[in-house]
């Protein structure tokens, strides 16, 4: 090896060294001096939070929530997923107390479509919307009653809705409380209910009795037998539909019992099929 | 001959189903069902109540602004109710049911107008309110207001083209009207002609109907206002966008009218019902409906009342073969199917169609294949394909910039699928999206 080569090899190691020196000492001084300052409590929060992105507390995914949390725009209490457990994290974080955390869960407000009158078979794209706005409405005699084309079962993250016999169920377990469902039901037929909840209507029929009966084996007549047999009178009929004023229902389940038309659900099961082990 | 529009197809034409069968005039039934809302555009104001004694062509439904139609009795009786009745649409509208006491009595508003010498300034006024008052409508299907087309045109079209074109399958109406009195649609033509304060006007026929050519060659014999235009044969050619792009060359920029480009369209059925409003004053009460398809025992060209039950006419037509599936008021390209044969005929029913399953898409495979027929058929230049992936996607600022409006629903693009995707349905679907997120 002559000197010469030796020298190439040196200078180009000193060169190259340098440059690296020089723009590894230009970086780190740029990331000090230009330094985004954040709140460590965010980044905090961003662990606990489950990142399901899922949207449910209104805020778009979870660091938009977390940012909200931190700036004080939102309460601590709002993540649906992670419930009572993680609003108490992020409490801990932000050194404040969680509060009640109410569950809720997404209750679809139809039980019939199985039974119920249809207009025509209908054959064409999957999804509920684009039914609705096929001939005469949709398929369905009934206008407020489930089509059970699954556009809210593809809406949930968590599959915790199901089309069952012709009707979209929400296993009330799974169910993280995020109302994903709410929104892509074009009919609004499901609702976010209190998770203590124990009767539910289910139906959201407002036509008369006499026009139900025609259609619909389970749907709400209207007839009031509910509401008469309510012990703690939370139960009216609005429009030919009976209607649960949660604040004065004790769960007792008499509206069940004497509903004729079974439009009424006392605790439903978590699920009518069989879930997979 | 190089203005012919973009794309199209050659779909199975059916024709000679029907095309040889002479217009039969179909009785009126014991019992009629006139829906209020037979047009585009608002829904006739009630004018008759339950009981009330109504003759052949008094008003039924008043006039409800502008773009709106009157409605009238197509047969002269007793309204039995004034209900919500189901509509070829699918859905429940306000209909007159009518029973029909058979003598056809008609009311002193039934005679002929005298209308005022061509030359006179109010003979365009004139024929606007002949229009008006006989409840004529774009007779080809759509049934848009034809006054209001008439209105809008006068002074800004310097060109009536009349669409004889009837390029859906099946359908044989315009053909037969052609055919049987050609004297009667060209006086109407000629009065458009006149009103619209143009020279001549341009009679455009697909070149299948050489038997209607030829009538109307010898009858055009010698004359210079009426021009007669052969165009091939090719779907969607009676579209009035792609017609006005095949005989004059211009295109409608979207979101245009036709009378933008100078340019108005009147089918030759709208022409005859202006040839009968004039000289015989009775407004629009009846129709040629073409009852064919294969699942039908005979089909037919029937001359129907307003409001008689589609079941009606299909029995005057030997009824339905076993097996039928689907039922479609319209051509099969752009036709709405009806899940019940109690449906009245309405002033844009110009054919009853029957099929059997193999002509009905049974399966539902909705797979694209990305293989860009559909764009390559499209006549109005979009793209189905990315408009099906963004509607699917719900994708609406994808939809606007795609142009979704333009879209007219032909079916070329679900026709010529091989992957056999709802692409009309997607589109419906998609155009009510964006309505709702403009609301």
């Amino acid at each position: 090896m002559t000197g010469n080569e030796t020298f190439t090899i040196v200078a180009a190691l000193i060169a190259i060294g340098g440059l690296g020196a020089l723009f590894g000492g230009a970086l780190s001084a740029a990331s000090k001096k230009f330094a985004v300052q954040t709140d460590e409590r965010e980044d905090a929060i961003i662990k606990i939070l489950p990142g399901a992105n899922c949207g449910g507390c209104g805020f778009q995914g979870c660091a938009a929530y977390a940012h909200a949390v931190v700036s004080g725009a939102a309460e601590v209490s709002l993540c649906t997923v992670g419930g009572a457990e993680i609003a108490q994290e992020i409490a801990e974080v932000m050194g404040v107390t969680a509060g009640d955390v109410r569950r809720i869960v997404a209750y679809v407000r139809c039980t019939g479509a199985a039974d119920s009158e249809r207009k025509y078979d209908y054959i064409g794209l999957e999804d509920c919307f684009s039914a609705l706005n096929s001939i005469g409405g949709g398929p369905l005699e009934c206008r407020f009653g489930c089509i059970g084309l699954g556009s809210c079962a593809r809406a949930c993250p968590y599959d915790a809705v199901t089309i069952e016999s012709g009707v979209a169920r929400v296993n009330r377990e799974l169910c993280k409380g995020c109302s994903k469902c709410v929104t892509a039901c074009p009919k609004r037929l499901i609702t976010m209910m209190d998770y203590g909840a124990k009767s539910f209507v289910g139906c959201s029929s407002r036509s008369k009795g006499a026009v139900v009966r025609k259609l619909c084996g389970t749907g709400c007549l209207g007839d009031g037998l509910c509401a008469k047999n309510c012990p703690g009178g939370a139960i009216s009929i609005v429009d030919n539909l009976a209607v649960i004023d949660y604040s004065k229902c004790d769960g007792c389940g008499k509206c069940a019992e004497k509903c004729i038309r079974n439009c009424i659900e006392f605790a439903p099961p978590v699920s009518r099929v069989n879930l997979l082990p | 001959m190089n203005n012919l529009f973009y794309g199209g197809i050659h779909p199975f034409d059916g024709k000679e189903l029907t095309r040889y069968s002479p217009v039969k005039i179909l009785p009126p039934p014991e019992r009629l069902i006139v829906p209020f809302q037979m047009h585009i555009g608002a829904q006739a104001k009630p004018q008759v109540s339950p009981g009330e004694e109504v003759r052949l062509g008094q008003i039924l439904g008043e006039i409800n602004g502008a773009v709106s139609s009157y409605v009238h009795s197509p047969v002269s009786g007793k309204v039995a109710a004034v209900e919500e009745r189901l509509h070829p649409n699918g859905r429940m509208e306000l209909s007159v049911v009518i029973d029909n006491d058979g003598l056809d009595t008609p009311h002193e508003s039934v005679c002929p107008t005298e209308l005022p010498d061509p030359s006179d300034a109010g003979y365009s006024a004139a024929v606007v309110e002949v229009m008006r008052n006989a409840g004529i409508v774009g007779m080809g299907g759509a049934a848009f207001p034809g006054h209001f087309k008439l209105q809008s045109g006068i002074g800004k079209a310097d060109t009536l083209i009349i669409n004889a074109a009837e390029c859906e399958p099946y359908i044989t109406s315009d053909h037969r009207t052609l055919l049987e009195v050609p004297d009667e649609v060209l006086f109407g033509v000629r009065t458009l002609t006149r009103a619209l304060r143009l020279d001549s006007a341009i009679i455009a026929i697909e070149e299948n109907k050489d038997d209607a050519i030829k009538v109307l060659e010898a009858e055009l014999r010698g004359a210079s206002d009426i021009k007669l235009r052969v165009l091939p044969t090719r779907y969607p050619q009676g579209a009035e966008k792609q017609l006005i792009q095949s005989v004059t060359g211009r295109l409608v920029p979207p979101g245009k009218l036709p009378a933008d480009v100078g340019c108005v369209v009147f089918n030759v059925y709208t022409a005859w019902s202006v040839w009968r409003a004039v000289c015989r004053g009775i407004p629009v009460i009846e129709r040629v409906v073409t009852v064919s398809g294969p699942a039908v025992e005979s089909p037919k060209n029937l001359l129907a009342r307003m409001g008689t039950p589609v079941r009606n006419a299909i029995e005057e037509a030997g009824g339905l073969k076993a097996g039928v599936r689907k039922v479609l008021l319209g051509g099969p390209m752009m036709g709405n199917a009806i899940y019940n044969l109690d449906v009245p005929v309405i002033k844009g029913t110009n054919a009853i169609i029957a099929l059997f399953p193999y002509q009905t898409r049974e399966k539902d495979d909705n797979k694209c294949i990305h293989c860009g027929r559909c764009v390559s058929v499209c006549p109005m230049r979009l793209q189905p394909l990315y408009m099906y992936q963004n509607e699917r996607a719900d994708n609406l600022d994808a939809l606007r910039r795609l142009n979704l409006n333009d879209c007219m629903e032909c079916g070329s693009c679900t026709y010529i699928c091989p992957g056999r995707v709802n692409l009309v349905q997607a589109f419906r679907s998609g155009k009510a999206k964006l309505r709702a997120a403009t609301q």
